[in-house]
């Protein structure tokens, strides 16, 4: 992973003291709440329904043990011993106190660490796929590039007060893992007909109250024009973008007044400006970009020796085999595999995890995955490169841990927010939904015939839950007072992006396990051989699930 | 009265904003014309020294439009509606980078100390701040960081 060298850590040391000085002015009254609240926001502090909530980043999802255990510390001693991992890749602490909030980035600095630009109307942190490096189907890693784009957006002058917040994602798969289609900017590595690397550029994309699935404005722009062409994007947007309305001024609204073609011939106009300029990629930047994801030192594995292993052990023990068809997934170097830890075991917020679990992760990282480990966009974990005779003893350990709940993918993996139990934005609780949801489909073997499927949860119409793009969501929205709750379902976040359809009326809180298994009927019902759900969707449209809903008892 | 900030201390502001509805313009004073202004009246104003001539651009007007005069200018002034928005930052740069503009350039209106850093990133000189700003506080915004991961404007 990247390793930071003397001027990161000079730039983090000026940032401590930066954001130290503010609080300590805001807190003696030399600077007004107005001011400080844009400044406190790019150091991913908000305040919120119960007390502050501090977001850290976590870049493209990648943490070493060292940092796990820091957070530990930092969720013991500042927190109430629990933390929140994100659908960004990041992690969230929702009791740290104000005064102590720079000792806290203090700490953070001391590994590498931040909550730079993880709010506010600025780039936030860039997100990538989880089983980047590692993944079959990488066309080219794409962490070095996240990591290009990461530092040209830390701190970048020109865009730290744009009209909104500004999304970026990268994928470097032919599935898209990172969901670049609903980001602000979206960048698909991809080879051309002579083979040379290069961008596909999405733009537009997101959810909340306008979801929109972004568009293409450059089919292949090459490496070294890439910063050249990101400025080109959001100096359009800086000075375009609508200021008057916060609802319209994401870049999708710029986006869809202008038309893409039109957007995309701006953009044009302006890189031909920046296009060659000082923030031109060059050879060594590549070089120096990818030296620090550089694979781990895999060992010989005796393939054989350890599939014999894996294969004795699911044999014995039904619940390893659950465990091995949903949580472990193909590695590109024979003999290992990448592991998913789920953080969602039933009656726990999706992403929580207490201080003694983040060790523990830690622990496990540092003895079974060279010392390191990832964030999901779908709030689990990732040990990215076991050893697979290593895989009993690792799911052994992680069940003593509550990490091996064997949904990953199932309709029990739900991407959650924290709802109006935590959120102030929020309409409606969706934490409670989650659960009511996973204790009514406890059935393994029913979750495994569904195969997979994404349920995905928001407590209001800003979408942190990614409702839109699940392929069941559901939206908690307040009618008079009252808890509702709209179902859709048709949504994807992959490579086939797509926004669910909402089925019609909503409906109470106790009604949702039942409506849900309405549509899994219909799924069940109508799927040919080997459909997965969306497929089915697709084929069969929204009709026969709206009429099972909504059916009148005969 | 704002302070006028300018190479690291508080000066004296010689430059004054012509009224838009002014009758009269004084030939020697150092007056920053709106952009209106100028364009209505750009003939007559092309005769004055640049040492005393100035622009006054708002937040919604593009530097474009004076792209072609630039070396005309002593001092430009880009005025911040709100501390929200940021488009002042891209007029800055493009002003400095693209229209190759080397006289004072000016943050006035809605600025506060703690923008000060990116400001003089983007190319700014000269910061108009309110009157009860601290000189300590004003310089270790300005030097904020040491160093930077993306090329911008350097300082002059």
């Amino acid at each position: 992973m990247y390793l930071y060298d003397d001027r990161d850590r000079c730039l983090l040391r000026e940032r401590v003291r930066q954001f130290r000085d503010q609080t300590t002015r805001y807190l003696q009254g030399d600077l007004p709440e107005d001011q400080f609240r844009p400044l406190r926001l790019q150091n991913g502090l908000y305040i919120q329904r119960l007390a502050p909530m501090l977001r850290v980043s976590i870049p493209y999802g990648l943490i070493s043990a060292s940092q796990l255990r820091r957070l530990a510390h930092i969720a013991r001693t500042y927190d109430k011993g629990y933390a929140h991992f994100t659908t960004r890749q990041n992690i969230q602490f929702n009791w740290p106190q104000l005064p102590e909030v720079p000792d806290i980035l203090a700490e953070l600095a001391a590994v590498d660490m931040h909550a730079i630009q993880t709010s506010g109307n600025c780039i936030r942190n860039i997100t990538s796929d989880e089983f980047a490096g590692i993944a079959p189907d990488e066309v080219e890693d794409p962490r070095p590039w996240c990591e290009l784009v990461r530092r040209w957006s830390t701190f970048h002058p020109e865009f730290a007060y744009l009209p909104r917040k500004f999304k970026i994602a990268v994928s470097g798969s032919e599935s898209d893992r990172a969901a670049i289609q609903i980001h602000d900017i979206g960048l698909q590595l991809v080879k051309n007909a002579a083979g040379a690397l290069g961008f596909r550029v999405y733009v537009g994309g997101g959810l909340g109250r306008t979801p929109v699935i972004g568009e293409v404005i450059g089919e292949f722009i090459e490496p070294r024009h890439l910063l050249t062409y990101l400025e080109a994007i959001l100096r359009v947007y800086n000075r375009y973008g609508r200021r008057d309305n916060k609802y319209k001024a994401r870049i999708k609204i710029l986006v869809k007044v202008w038309g893409a073609e039109v957007f995309g011939a701006r953009v044009a106009a302006e890189w031909q400006h920046l296009k060659d300029g000082p923030n031109t990629l060059t050879e060594a930047d590549f070089a120096h970009a990818r030296q620090f994801f550089t694979a781990p030192a895999y060992e010989a594995v005796d393939v054989a020796a350890a599939d014999a292993t894996v294969s004795a052990c699911a044999a014995a023990e039904r619940a390893f085999a659950r465990w091995l068809e949903r949580n472990v997934r193909a590695h590109r170097v024979p003999g290992y595999c990448a592991v998913v830890l789920s953080l969602k075991p039933v009656g726990v917020a999706p992403g929580d995890v207490t201080d003694a679990q983040l060790d523990a992760i830690a622990d496990l990282a540092d003895r079974y995955a060279f010392g390191e480990a990832r964030v999901t966009h779908h709030q689990n974990l990732v040990l990215a490169d076991v050893r697979r005779g290593d895989l009993p003893a690792l799911w052994r350990a992680l069940k003593a841990q509550g990490f091996a709940t064997p949904t990953i993918g199932t309709l029990s993996d739900i991407i959650c927010c924290p709802g109006g139990d935590f959120c102030s934005l929020a309409n409606a609780k969706s934490i409670p939904i989650a659960e009511a949801i996973q204790r009514e489909f406890d059935d393994l073997d029913y979750l495994y015939d569904l195969g997979d499927l994404t349920l995905n949860i928001s407590g209001c119409m800003n979408a942190c839950g990614h409702h839109h793009v699940g392929n069941i969501g559901i939206l908690g929205v307040d009618k008079k007072g009252e808890e509702f709750y709209q179902i859709q379902i048709g949504g994807e976040a992959g490579s086939r992006a797509a926004l669910g359809q909402v089925l019609g009326p909503s409906f109470y809180a106790p009604e949702v396990p039942r409506v849900i298994a309405r549509i899994l009927d219909v799924y069940v019902q109508r799927r040919l051989e080997g459909e997965t759900f969306i497929e089915t969707y697709r084929r069969v449209g929204v009709e026969p699930f709206k009429d099972s809903v909504y059916a009148k008892a005969a | 009265m704002p302070k006028l900030l300018k190479a690291g201390s508080f000066t004296i502001d010689a430059w004054r904003r012509l009224d838009a509805d002014a009758a009269r313009i004084a030939d020697g004073d150092a007056l920053l014309f709106p952009l209106p202004v100028w364009l209505a009246r750009r003939d007559a104003l092309l005769a004055r020294d640049s040492s005393h001539t100035g622009i006054w651009l708002n937040g919604d007007e593009e530097p474009e439009q004076i792209a072609a005069d630039i070396h005309r200018f002593g001092c430009i002034a880009v005025n911040f509606p709100t501390f929200m928005d940021g488009r002042g930052f891209s007029c800055g740069r493009l002003l400095r980078e693209r229209y190759g503009f080397r006289g004072e350039l000016r943050a006035v209106g809605d600025i506060f100390v703690d923008q000060l850093h990116f400001l003089r990133r983007c190319g700014f000189d000269a910061f108009e701040l309110p009157d009860d700003t601290s000189l300590d506080t004003a310089r270790n915004c300005l030097d904020a960081f040491s160093v930077h991961y993306q090329a911008a404007c350097n300082p002059a």
